[in-house]
């Protein structure tokens, strides 16, 4: 396969330029993704471990600025809004891709357009997505209104303000960007299951749940931990849907992770405080990737 | 997936009815914000005081729109959406191409050039795709102020061409380690070099993965915020840094229609893809997620 292990018969200028060309043109990517990815890793560890403020400093202060997230009551506030929002983000996500999936899968007429029409909130940003759900989730303007004027006036809607159901809002908003995508997957999960497995099971006499509970979603594991983790990837870097839809607020009551360190990072001057919560965002989603990623990486060796 | 056989039982159609209303109130559920977006977008602000989410605008009435893009206030500018309109796509157009040619170049490099050491340098590369920026901000604000980058476009291509390669060499170089060796193979013992038989052979059968990366690139680089929020300012800004200021300015008369509009015309050129771009998308999306 590899065209460079060829025998070189005489080191001619082609051969020559053949072998450092390849090494010359990947070399600008490589720099990046040293420099880019793992020299700015250590680069904000080294931040978190100094007393930076506005101006970034480099002397070693030791774990100063871990004291102060651990002992920050916004920073445990935001990361117990992920551990909600993510969990239900992902649970509400996988569930309804699953199913639709199923139901899609069920030679449904007009499936290439309710496909195309689950999917397209993939297309926006969230950004995009936040403010529309801002709007319909308005409590003078939006459901709570239309529901007053279709004469149920004793419901009230106003989860948005509510710092108790605040970051269920940015769970409906989430899930109605993603879920679409999920469905996706998982249909192109299910499409690619080998026919006979499910005919065989078909002639025993097994009814179509039972084949669908017993045989396909078993076996479409591995689409599950892709998704798993892309769903976790989207939740912990969440910050643009909160940004737009509620701000973090009220209060900090949808404040996230990812919006802590944006703002002692970058509009409050606490440079050295926004790195050490950057290097728990990174920990978090490592904590989250990594055992799934290495279990799935040794079943691929072994099978 | 299987050609299921359906047994006409009452309870087998009783289900299908079950699973057709069920899909139905879901597309429901899907179009609904993009509805109520384009309804409130041609509302006066008397008929949504007096309305409702559904209710229907009494006239097609574009002011909104007019405002959104040409006049509206973020902040203290009031210039619309159009200058941070342009900055996107200014921004996109550049870092889109220059990020799928160079991880094509890569892609090819990590298939059909191997040397020692490109496994791990790939596994390093994608271990980099399940990163949150959050962690690499930092630095990156400091290395642009050093290298002296003003500009707001410039600096949102470089960083954006950075942390799109990892995708785009991953989608490339799974593409082509399908391909078969031997076709570069027979190339090469015909005299033709790296850059020949790249621009040649490959590049010429690579259109489906030119296109996923395209789409996927674009979708990125236009929806991000982040990178935009904290590496551009003034009317440098792209598109959905404006738009979020538009929305969460608490000054003068909440003008909702004009934010409908300016959510509709931030959303345009993504849907556009989406819609031209099709199946493509959907590949983008499942590519590297579902294998096969």
């Amino acid at each position: 396969m590899t065209a460079s292990r060829q025998g070189a018969p005489g080191l001619t200028f082609s051969r020559l330029a053949d072998i450092i060309l390849p090494r010359l043109v990947i070399a600008p990517t490589a720099l990046a993704c040293l420099i880019g990815f793992y020299g700015f890793i250590a680069w904000t560890a080294w931040l978190s471990f100094t007393e930076s403020r506005l101006m970034p400093r480099y002397e070693w202060a030791g774990v100063v600025q871990y004291i102060e997230l651990f002992g920050n009551d916004r920073w445990w506030q935001s990361m117990q809004n992920l551990a909600v929002f993510g969990g239900l983000f992902i649970f509400v996500s996988l569930a309804i891709g699953l199913v639709m999936a199923v139901f899609l899968d069920q030679k449904i007429r007009g499936e290439g357009f309710l496909r195309t029409l689950y999917l397209y909130p993939m297309a926006l940003s969230f950004i995009v997505t936040g403010t529309a759900w801002k709007w319909i989730l308005n409590p003078g303007l939006g459901i709570e209104k239309m529901l007053h004027d279709w004469g149920y006036t004793q419901l009230t809607f106003d989860w948005i303000i509510n710092p108790d159901f605040a970051i269920y809002t940015v769970v409906i908003a989430g899930v109605w960007q993603s879920s679409g995508f999920v469905m996706a997957l998982f249909l192109a999960g299910l499409r690619g299951i080998d026919d006979s497995i499910i005919k065989a099971a078909q002639m025993d006499g097994a009814s179509l749940p039972t084949i669908y509970t017993r045989i396909i979603i078993p076996s479409l594991r591995p689409v599950f931990l892709s998704v798993f983790m892309i769903l976790a990837h989207i939740a912990v870097k969440s910050f643009d849907l909160v940004m737009a839809l509620t701000g973090g607020g009220p209060g900090f009551a949808t404040d996230l992770p990812s919006i802590f360190m944006y703002q002692h990072g970058f509009t409050r001057g606490q440079l050295g405080l926004g790195a050490a919560s950057a290097m728990m965002m990174l920990f978090t989603a490592t904590a989250v990737v990594m055992p799934l990623l290495y279990s799935e990486l040794r079943r691929e060796r072994r099978g | 997936m299987a050609k299921l056989a359906y047994q006409q039982s009452p309870g087998a159609k009783a289900a299908r009815y079950a699973i057709y209303t069920i899909l139905v109130l879901m597309a429901v559920w899907y179009l609904a914000p993009l509805y109520v977006m384009l309804s409130t977008s041609l509302k006066t602000l008397d008929e949504i005081r007096a309305g409702n989410l559904m209710s229907l605008p009494g006239s097609l009435n574009f002011d909104a729109w007019r405002t959104a893009w040409g006049s509206a206030c973020t902040g203290v500018e009031c210039g619309g959406m159009k200058g941070y309109f342009v900055n996107s796509l200014k921004m996109m157009i550049p870092a889109v191409l220059i990020s799928t040619l160079l991880g094509a170049l890569n892609g090819y490099i990590l298939s059909m050039w191997r040397f020692k050491g490109s496994d791990a340098f790939f596994m390093a590369l994608l271990i980099g795709t399940f990163l949150p920026f959050q962690v690499v901000i930092l630095p990156m604000a400091q290395v642009l102020a050093l290298l002296g980058l003003e500009n707001s476009t410039g600096r949102l291509v470089l960083v954006h061409v950075i942390y799109g390669l990892q995708f785009t060499t991953l989608f490339f170089r799974n593409y082509y380690v399908t391909v078969p060796g031997e076709l570069v193979k027979a190339a090469r013992i015909d005299g033709a070099g790296f850059f020949r038989i790249f621009f040649r052979i490959l590049l010429p059968i690579s259109i489906p993965t030119i296109m996923v990366c395209l789409i996927w690139q674009t979708t990125q680089i236009w929806n991000d915020f982040l990178f935009g929020v904290v590496f551009s300012s003034g009317d440098g800004q792209p598109m959905t840094v404006a738009l979020n200021n538009l929305v969460n300015t608490s000054t003068g008369v909440k003008q909702y229609n004009v934010d409908m509009a300016a959510a509709i015309i931030a959303a345009l050129p993504t849907l556009f893809v989406y819609v031209v771009g099709g199946k493509y998308f959907v590949r983008g999306l499942t590519a590297g997620a579902v294998k096969g």
